[in-house]
């Protein structure tokens, strides 16, 4: 279920740093090969997974005391504070940035690298520009008038996927519009998926006319190849999630793993995060975010953002009665929908 | 011309001031020591205290969303249970929810419960170590009495104890910095109090060191009155240096005087005696270089006497010793002196010793100088009598003559008061007499009665206890 790719050290090879990710190799492989600039004589393996694959994996390992990678990043953030708050993680040995906002790291042992949007994608030619939703509300309305958009919406499948999980927690613990929300996903027979790219493409490709709670590191990066994508943050609020990075407790290069950790929180990382991977810096995300002209509909700077903080707080979501209630209330709703 | 030699100091102890710094010190570190170890313990109480409101809270908030449906308990965990314990920054957090049966609702499922008979309605707040660390869990029951469940569902919730040590550590860390520069101040201005009241002794001090040696005339500073008879004493002192000083001088100068008189008339007299051929005469003359010689011989006789008291009041001890002997030997002494004279004395002794504390040398001159006086003053029979009444001893010396001219007390035994008729007579005697008195604390009583005169030195009976001292 692993997806190994293999970085060759530049120089001779002299040790190994394994990163254990969910994130699609060609956005972070900027920051590696600058690593591997750094440190000729390390080769890296990128572990890539589902999150909810690399969460069982590592947390299998921990228990087991066994080495699985060195460093761990993940988007699935309740499953990274799960396995700090479990004792699988060890402190930094670098001092993290002080303009580091409080949210963005927990324990000296978790830290936030990325900032990332949870944006509304939509097909520029299947939407009119007066039809453009601003918000959540203006998106349920948008969904009530019509059944044109039956079938034709896409959103993560929450029982897969760790970020479409926290993202749809978060909308529910943040605003009453959840419920109404997910009910009108559930009537027009909102399409599953595992990932956000499958969205972005089905966005791409017309099959789908709008994606909720896509990353937007993913569709700003689409968007910059194909303008036919659209992207909303959501003025009422935008929820962002930081790619949270580990070094495991029984990491064998732990140097390496808090080195790369480092130069990702470094001014040299922050610029390549910003890159065309769009993913952004936890330091200075939103500041970033304002810059980028997306085109049409409400701009990042109207966007209300609301980091989710790494904090045991997230823990809740994934206490398993509450998950179990959470997931049959999601699964409710669409199975109605699908009924009707 | 005399400087103060330095190495004639005395040996010297720890300085007051010394002595009140380092008790002062150990003192106030003491203190101090243990209100830092006291503001530690109070540090962890209120920290605990803090923290354990949290988990009290996030436990009642779980507990109130606990609820059966359809016969099965149910747990809604709120997120604000969660965010409550979040507050305790960096925690790791623990949780478990057990039905009645004992198996988990949710949560961490091998986290361990306190007895069941622990648990009070409050709750029950314990340390376990878990995950590898101290944790600190609070239990609580919820009471379910439904148709299908009833029983007691256990609510624990748990967090590391990182948080409340760094600010039981930083309350204390705070009070320690108060306490310690509280202590430092309190032991600077106590020190500086001690300088000012340990003023007065260097001032005493300078006084002293400045003073002209020859300057016997008392302090008249202020002195604090724990000095004050320091002070006083040193005064004392010096009075009575002052007053011997110009004894002695008195005394030099008297005897010098009387020395240089008696030979001045022996040179007249022998001066005459060359001249003078007539044999009657010339008899006359000897005789009275005899009388002249024979006085000058008792005046340096009674002058080495008087030195000898003077010298023994200063050091000699005073020891028990019985009167009727001193008598007894004053008496063969006098009669074994006074030669070829037929002498006689009356002892009249008691049965009893009559013990007084007294140096046996001077008291013996004393006897032996008031039967000299007796015998050349009085008439005789001249008696010596003993006697010991209502803690006082006396030793009396009686005659037949009229007693002293003067009958003054104050005025017996001054020196050299000569009677001029006498020219023997050196005046010496009952100034050594009182010598002696003075330092027996005693005194010269005089008892003139028809026909009689006595004259007896009256001294302290020595009590049971020092007598064998």
């Amino acid at each position: 279920m692993a997806e190994d790719t293999m970085f060759e050290a530049l120089g001779d090879k002299s040790e190994t740093l394994v990163i254990g990710s969910v994130t699609d190799l060609i956005f972070i492989e900027p920051l590696i090969r600058e690593f591997q600039h750094a440190n000729p004589t390390t080769a890296v393996v990128y572990r890539q997974m589902t999150s909810l694959d690399l969460y069982a994996a590592v947390a299998e390992a921990c228990e087991a005391g066994d080495f699985f990678a060195d460093a761990v990043i993940s988007s699935a953030i309740p499953e990274q504070v799960r396995l700090v708050n479990d004792g699988c993680s060890e402190p930094f040995r670098f001092n993290l940035p002080a303009d580091l906002p409080d949210w963005a790291a927990w324990r000296n042992e978790l830290v936030g690298l990325t900032f990332e949007p949870a944006v509304i994608v939509y097909d520029r030619e299947g939407l009119k520009p007066e039809e453009v939703p601003r918000n959540r509300f203006e998106l349920v309305d948008l969904l009530r008038q019509t059944e044109r958009f039956r079938g034709r919406i896409g959103t993560y499948d929450i029982e897969s996927s760790g970020v479409g999980y926290i993202f749809a927690f978060e909308d529910a613990a943040q605003a009453s519009t959840w419920g109404r929300l997910l009910e009108s996903l559930g009537q027009n027979r909102a399409q599953l998926f595992c990932c956000s790219s499958d969205v972005i493409e089905g966005v791409r490709t017309g099959r789908l006319v709008l994606g909720y709670n896509v990353l937007g590191s993913y569709a700003l990066a689409r968007q910059e190849e194909d303008p036919r994508i659209g992207i909303i943050f959501p003025s009422d609020y935008t929820l962002a999630l930081s790619r949270a990075a580990l070094v495991s407790r029984h990491a064998r290069n732990k140097r390496a793993a808090n080195a790369l950790i480092a130069l990702a929180l470094s001014d040299t990382g922050q610029r390549l995060l910003s890159g065309p991977s769009r993913l952004f810096s936890s330091l200075n995300g939103p500041e970033m975010l304002n810059r980028i002209d997306t085109g049409a509909g409400p701009s990042a700077e109207e966007a209300a953002f609301r980091p989710i903080a790494l904090s045991p707080a997230l823990l809740v979501g994934l206490d398993q009665a509450k998950r179990k209630a959470f997931l049959d209330q999601w699964r409710k709703s669409f199975q109605a929908g699908g009924g009707e | 011309m005399t400087n103060p030699r330095r190495e004639a100091t005395p040996g010297r102890s720890l300085s007051i001031a010394y002595r009140l710094t380092i008790s002062l010190t150990l003192v106030l570190g003491l203190a101090v020591a243990a209100t830092i170890y006291a503001a530690y313990g109070y540090g962890r109480q209120a920290a605990n205290e803090a923290f354990d409101r949290l988990l009290q809270g996030a436990a009642l908030q779980i507990a109130e969303r606990i609820f059966v449906i359809e016969g099965d308990v149910r747990v809604d965990i709120p997120v604000s249970a969660f965010e409550l314990l979040s507050l305790a920054k960096d925690e790791r957090i623990f949780y478990r929810v057990t039905q009645p049966d004992g198996t988990t609702l949710t949560g961490d499922d091998d986290f361990p419960l306190p007895k069941a008979d622990d648990i009070p309605e409050g709750g029950f707040t314990y340390e376990v170590d878990f995950g590898g660390e101290r944790v600190r869990a609070h239990a609580m029951l919820r009471r379910l009495a439904e148709r299908a469940v009833s029983g007691d569902i256990y609510i624990v919730v748990a967090h590391t104890t990182g948080s409340r040590e760094q600010l039981a550590r930083s309350m204390a860390t705070q009070s320690v910095a108060v306490i310690a520069g509280a202590g430092f101040a309190i032991l600077v201005l106590a020190l500086l109090a001690m300088r000012y009241a340990m003023r007065p002794l260097e001032r005493i001090q300078t006084a002293i060191l400045e003073r002209d040696p020859l300057d016997l005339s008392p302090f008249s500073m202020h002195a604090p009155d724990e000095v004050s008879a320091l002070v006083a004493s040193i005064n004392r002192f010096m009075g009575r240096l002052d007053r011997r000083v110009r004894a002695m001088q008195d005394y030099v100068a008297d005897s010098a005087h009387q020395i240089r008189t008696s030979i001045t008339a022996l040179r007249a007299h022998s001066e005459l005696a060359l001249d003078e051929d007539d044999p009657q005469r010339l008899k006359a003359l000897h005789r009275r270089i005899r009388s002249r010689a024979i006085g000058l011989n008792r005046l340096t006789d009674q002058l080495l006497s008087h030195a000898l008291v003077t010298h023994r009041a200063d050091t000699a001890p005073l020891e028990p010793l019985d009167l009727r002997r001193i008598a007894v030997g004053a008496e063969r002494d006098f009669v074994q002196l006074s030669g070829g004279r037929k002498l006689r004395i009356q002892l009249d002794l008691p049965e009893e010793p009559v013990m007084v504390q007294g140096d046996a040398f001077s008291l013996g001159e004393a006897v032996k100088n008031l039967l000299n006086n007796a015998h050349a003053h009085g008439k005789p029979p001249v008696a010596v009598t003993i006697s010991s009444t209502g803690g006082r001893a006396r030793i009396a010396v009686t005659d037949r003559g009229d007693g002293l001219p003067a009958s003054d007390p104050a005025e017996v035994g001054k020196r050299f008061a000569i009677n001029p008729n006498k020219p023997e007579s050196a005046g010496l005697g009952l100034a050594i007499v009182r010598e002696v008195a003075e330092f027996h604390n005693g005194r010269i009583v005089l008892e003139p009665q028809k026909g009689t005169f006595t004259i007896s030195l009256d001294l302290p009976l020595a009590t049971e206890g020092n007598a064998y001292l």
